[in-house]
């Protein structure tokens, strides 16, 4: 789960790290009030989505009447397709250098890594892509911890000078505690201004916190799922992993890799998935049953398509589901299904009474969904 | 033959009460595997299946001997704790079914295990089976012939489609091992590739791959420098999985410029990889290779 920029800097001011001065504005009126407390400040849309700053997110003011019309501007826009609902008003920084700092797990060593880098403010995607030899990698050992000559590989990294070394220590070490503290997979400062003052601050922050750790952190916990569309949430109220796509062919599979292959199955046969939906493992049929009534309320999908391998999950519970879900189900819609594996005879029996066929190849079942789809 | 388990392995069953535990247990037991002992502690004493069941690895270890490997069904709150039991109870291999462990206890077990010299496969793996010999997983065994061809994956469901693939058209399977799907497991596929490329009885190896992370990445650029190998055939999940969003496992999202499907389809054909573009491809693709 990703917290907002101001959430992040909550905890890192909590933990020592310099953040600007700032408060989250609902409305126009209130960040004239901020703004007129701050001086020149900067006005940054509040949104759980990359690319910000490109999409005209973050303004500078130099009066509160500024501020004020720029707040007025931004709440209730949309920036990359996500509505904004506050911002975050700051104290303008006068920044002599920005650069990129963070502390993520890395997949390779399984271990936790600082990567560094002077060309900060630049999103780390692009930095990866195009100067993967500019990022410094500094890998902690899980039961060590952050030792201290990390930060001096930083700073040197950085280009900074030797007198700012506590604070760039004393940042890491917290960054690290943070990591610890909230099952962090990415604590993020980017950028990380070295000011005119010659002050380390951090100008932006990114918090992401382990979804499997969310229990542990019943105060976070209550906020998942906030940034989440309406068929988002209501499939993850129904403990489905679920993705909301662009195309007209809902899907419904079990296993996160078979459902994937499914949607690219789609693709490759030249039709368009509408979503990703994993019933998971052994899901009884009142679960496939919620599954498929929640696709045949979506407005987009044409068609649906269940494909099924059942290993734990059992095919007679997935038709019983399907079948059910018909019956209930206020809006029709054409459904191809593909099922395989554990009890597929009694399962095709079910739903050949229903009228429905069963497909066994997956490549036909696929084929079959995109015709349907194009004929609508 | 095969990799890591074989008819001789004797396994201990962590969490072996639990409907889990016990439900795999028996198909394990159907299909041959040497499952000594299980563990869960406060039901020492009793049986399932007929297996002994004891609170503590040690003693399950002092009355059945020495175990060669374990597999973990415990709950995720409880699973790091049975990791370290294993480990200390010098077991050497380990399987990691439980999903929804926290990463960051993730990242300290697996450390840990590398440091002892323990294997750690998974979590949030269906497991590993050497086709004939011995399961130590959740996998429906039927779908899985005996054969020549080692796969390594980093899904459940959807190993079981490539395995059937290869049956219709002749092919079965060495050994079968499932990576697992969280961003941090203790095997990649880099290690597993060492030891199919060891096995005599494999002589080709199924990659199946998915969005998120370098490991296909990581796995290209080494078989590329390589010398001696055998022959690779892969497919990779995802194309049309959006960026930043997690696609069911906790390791399937693209994030920080890393991870995205067309890097590692790229990655893969430049060292000589085919890639296939559905399961149903993979046959035809090893056809080319081998026959």
């Amino acid at each position: 789960m990703r917290l907002y920029e101001y959430e992040a800097k909550e905890i890192a001011s909590r933990y020592g790290i310099p953040v600007p001065r700032g408060k989250i504005a609902r409305s126009p009126d209130e960040a004239f009030a901020i703004a007129s407390e701050l001086g020149s400040s900067v006005v940054k849309a509040q949104v759980l989505v990359g690319g910000r700053g490109l999409a005209g997110g973050v303004k500078i003011a130099s009066t509160p009447g500024e501020a004020r019309e720029i707040a007025s501007k931004l709440i209730g826009s949309n920036i990359r397709g996500v509505k904004v609902d506050f911002v975050l008003i700051e104290e303008k920084i006068c920044v002599s250098k920005e650069l990129y700092l963070s502390l993520t797990v890395d997949r390779a060593t399984r271990k936790p890594v600082f990567l560094a880098s002077e060309m900060g403010g630049v999103e780390i995607e692009e930095l990866a892509r195009k100067y993967p030899s500019r990022i410094q990698r500094i890998y902690v050992d899980p039961e060590v911890g952050y030792s201290e000559y990390m930060s001096r590989v930083v700073l040197s990294a950085l280009k900074l000078p030797w007198g700012i070394i506590g604070e760039l220590s004393s940042i890491m070490r917290a960054m690290y505690k943070i990591m610890v503290d909230y099952d962090a997979e990415l604590v993020e400062f980017n950028p990380l201004a070295y000011t005119c003052e010659g002050k380390l601050i951090a100008l932006d922050a990114k918090l992401i916190i382990d979804d499997n750790s969310l229990h542990r952190h019943p105060d976070l916990q209550e906020r998942y799922g906030r940034e989440l569309s309406g068929f988002e949430r209501k499939a993850r109220e129904l403990g489905f992993s679920y993705v909301e796509l662009d195309g007209d062919i809902g899907v419904i599979s079990n296993g996160a890799g078979l459902t994937m292959a499914t949607m690219d199955s789609i693709f490759f046969y030249g039709g368009s998935p509408a979503n990703f939906l994993d019933i998971g493992g052994g899901a009884s049929r009142d679960k496939v049953k919620e599954a498929v009534k929640l696709m045949l309320s979506h407005p987009r999908p044409r068609v649906l398509l269940v494909n099924i391998f059942g290993g734990i999950t059992r095919c007679d519970e997935v038709a019983l589901g399907i079948v059910e879900a018909l019956k209930e189900a206020s809006s029709r819609k054409p459904i191809v299904v593909r099922m395989l594996g554990t009890n597929e005879e009694e399962g095709r029996k079910i739903l050949m009474e229903h009228g429905i066929d069963v497909y066994i190849e997956m490549d036909k079942a696929v084929q079959a969904a995109v015709d349907l789809s194009r004929r609508g | 033959m095969g990799i890591l388990v074989n008819s001789n392995t004797k396994v201990i069953v962590q969490g072996i009460t639990g409907r889990e535990g016990s439900f795999h247990a028996k198909l394990m037991l159907d299909y041959g595997t040497k499952v000594i002992a299980g563990t869960s502690p406060g039901k020492g004493g009793s049986y399932v299946h007929g297996v002994p069941v004891y609170n503590t690895i040690r003693e399950a270890i002092e009355e059945q001997g020495q175990a060669d490997a374990s597999i973990v069904f415990v709950p995720a709150k409880f699973a790091p704790d049975a990791v370290y039991e294993a480990i200390d109870g010098n077991i050497k291999l380990l399987v990691v079914i439980t999903e929804g462990i926290p990463l960051h206890e993730e990242v300290k077990f697996v450390n840990y295990a590398r440091k002892h010299g323990v294997v750690i496969i998974g979590p949030n793996t269906p497991g590993i089976m050497t086709v004939g010999e011995c399961k130590l997983g959740i996998m429906p065994a039927h779908v899985f012939k005996k054969g020549n061809v080692g796969i390594v994956s980093r899904s459940g469901t959807l190993t079981y489609e490539v395995a059937r693939e290869l049956s219709k058209k002749g092919y079965g399977v060495s050994t079968v091992i499932g990576l697992g799907g969280d961003p941090v497991t203790g095997l990649d596929f880099i290690d597993v590739a060492e030891l199919f490329f060891k096995d005599k009885e494999t002589s080709a190896i199924v990659l199946i791959g998915e969005i998120g992370g370098d490991a296909e990445e990581r796995f290209a650029k080494y078989y590329y420098e390589i010398s001696s190998k055998k022959p690779v055939v892969a497919y990779v999940a995802g194309r049309t999985a959006p960026p930043g969003k997690r696609m069911g496992h906790a390791g399937a999202i693209i994030s920080m410029g890393v991870g995205d499907y067309d890097s590692k389809r790229k990655s893969l054909v430049d060292a000589g990889i085919p890639v296939a573009e559905t399961p149903s491809q993979i046959p035809k693709l090893l056809d080319s290779l081998l026959r």
